[in-house]
């Protein structure tokens, strides 16, 4: 019910997101989701002429996930967010906010994650 | 030259929205523009964990009020194909209808609070003015007037009546003669061209690869707008995108003025094409597993919800993406090369909703 999905992994994502880019998607933003007790799932939602590709990545919460954001900037908002609401980090930010788009310092829920702290900010 | 870093926001007087921009600025050129969000993220996408989906309409709504028709018709539609629920063809062109209102009246606040941030003061009363004809169609067809709540998850829960058609009809001729006789002045008096002409200019290819949506997108040319999906009741109606092509904040504000007069045609035809029968269709049991993925387009642009049910009341994942997140990027490259004091009118020309935004 989603079309079209590529499934794609921490080793080749940016290349096929790249891949994307040269073959004229928009990037229209990600979507993220539990999988399992400590997997995040990810889709990479792109758009051309209105029509749909998923790019689908599932990863351990605890390793870092190669950012897209040097090649489509508009990832890097995203990107913050998820990192805000995960607890991930993303290697390669262009601009990383270090878990406060939107959360507090003295956060120590992570917000969609149950019953994992995370250190409050100093 | 000295570089001058310039906070601007959260707190603005021309600006409503409560974002925070960081500008370094050289000589009243703005050289490099760095956001800062957070001031009013309610965490809405958690509450699918406790109110179920059938209460998750009202929430949907109350992601943006301005754009609350649509947030709902947006999270329903996504539903609703989840269930695999056929909604009926007349609760989907009153759909259309309460959309089209909900966008005329967003644009008219929009281009009221354009003016005054440019300071046409007499303008934006007019603009406001003329608003509250749409805000009184919808409080005497919904019984409020922004955050009407008509969605149900298979149709409407509200109908019109044959006299308030009429009524509708007559209003939106009105709407229409009197926003064609502010034309002029929106579109071409010198006070209006001076601050808006060449200011925060977009490219197509910029728009495009920085993920710009709405009237952001089309200002700069490219031709994308979700109602050309067909999506609901929109299959039933003629419908091309607005395009403008200069990218400039007159092009933004542009394509806005005339989606407005664009909106009132939409109503009339959706009016003509309204089918006799039900208003909802009959919902039973939990959205089973399964993922959904879906779009409309907002007065601000495209709007994205992604659904992941599990067989519960409950679901396991509600994404909402935005247009105003989406035209952040966009933004950032709008700014630098501008004047200081031409920030307030470039960010307010991409209709900024923070509260959509942060959600």
């Amino acid at each position: 019910m989603i079309g079209k999905v590529i499934d794609v992994t921490v080793d080749n994502v940016v290349g096929e997101v790249m891949k994307m880019k040269n073959d004229g998607h928009r990037l229209v933003t990600f979507s993220t989701y539990q999988e399992g007790e400590d997997g995040l799932g990810i889709l990479y939602h792109f758009d051309k002429e209105l029509e749909t590709t998923h790019l689908r990545m599932t990863v351990k919460r605890d390793a870092p996930i190669p950012s897209v954001s040097g090649v489509y900037f508009a990832a890097l908002l995203v990107e913050n967010e998820i990192r805000d609401q995960w607890d991930v980090k993303f290697d390669g930010l262009v601009l990383d906010f270090n878990r406060s788009l939107y959360l507090d310092p003295e956060v120590t829920q992570v917000p969609l994650v149950s019953n994992v702290k995370i250190e409050p900010k100093k | 030259m000295a570089t001058t870093v310039i906070p601007f926001g959260p707190q603005h007087p021309v600006l409503p929205e409560p974002v925070h921009l960081t500008l370094k600025v050289e000589d009243e050129i703005v050289k490099e523009a760095i956001p800062a969000l957070g001031y009013v993220h309610r965490g809405l996408e958690k509450l699918a964990d406790i109110r179920d989906y059938h209460q998750m309409i009202q929430v949907c709504e109350r992601v943006c009020g301005i754009c609350s028709m649509i947030h709902a018709v947006c999270y329903s539609q996504a539903i609703e194909e989840l269930m695999g629920v056929e909604v009926p063809k007349r609760a989907q062109v009153l759909r259309v209808i309460w959309s089209e209102l909900h966008r005329t009246h967003s644009h008219l606040l929009w281009l009221g609070l354009f003016a005054d941030a440019f300071g046409f003061e007499s303008l934006f009363m007019q603009f406001w003015k003329i608003r509250e004809r749409i805000m009184d169609i919808n409080e005497a067809t919904t019984g409020s007037r922004v955050i009407v709540s008509v969605n149900v998850i298979g149709g409407v829960r509200a109908d019109l009546s044959p006299e308030q058609i009429r009524w509708i009809l007559s209003e939106v001729d009105i709407v229409e003669k009197e926003v064609r006789a502010l034309q002029d002045t929106i579109m071409n008096d010198y006070t209006v061209k001076a601050r808006t002409v060449g200011v925060g200019v977009l490219s197509k290819e910029n728009a495009y690869l920085l993920g710009a949506a709405g009237p952001t997108l089309r200002g700069s040319g490219v031709a994308q707008d979700m109602r050309m999906l067909g999506y609901g009741g929109y299959s039933e109606i003629d419908f091309e995108p607005v395009v403008e092509t200069s990218g400039d904040c007159w092009a933004r504000s542009t394509v806005r003025f005339r989606e407005t007069l664009q909106s009132m045609d939409l109503v009339r035809q959706a009016i003509a094409k309204l089918p006799e029968g039900e208003l909802a269709a009959k919902v039973k049991g939990n959205p089973p597993e399964g993922e959904v993925y879906t779009r409309v387009e907002q007065p601000r642009g495209e709007c994205v919800y992604y659904i992941k049910g599990n067989g519960t009341k409950h679901l396991d994942r509600l994404r909402i993406r935005t247009p105003t997140f989406a035209n952040i990027p966009p933004l950032l490259a709008m700014l630098p090369g501008c004047e200081l004091a031409d920030v307030p009118v470039i960010v307010l020309s991409i209709d900024p909703c923070i509260s959509c935004t942060e959600r």
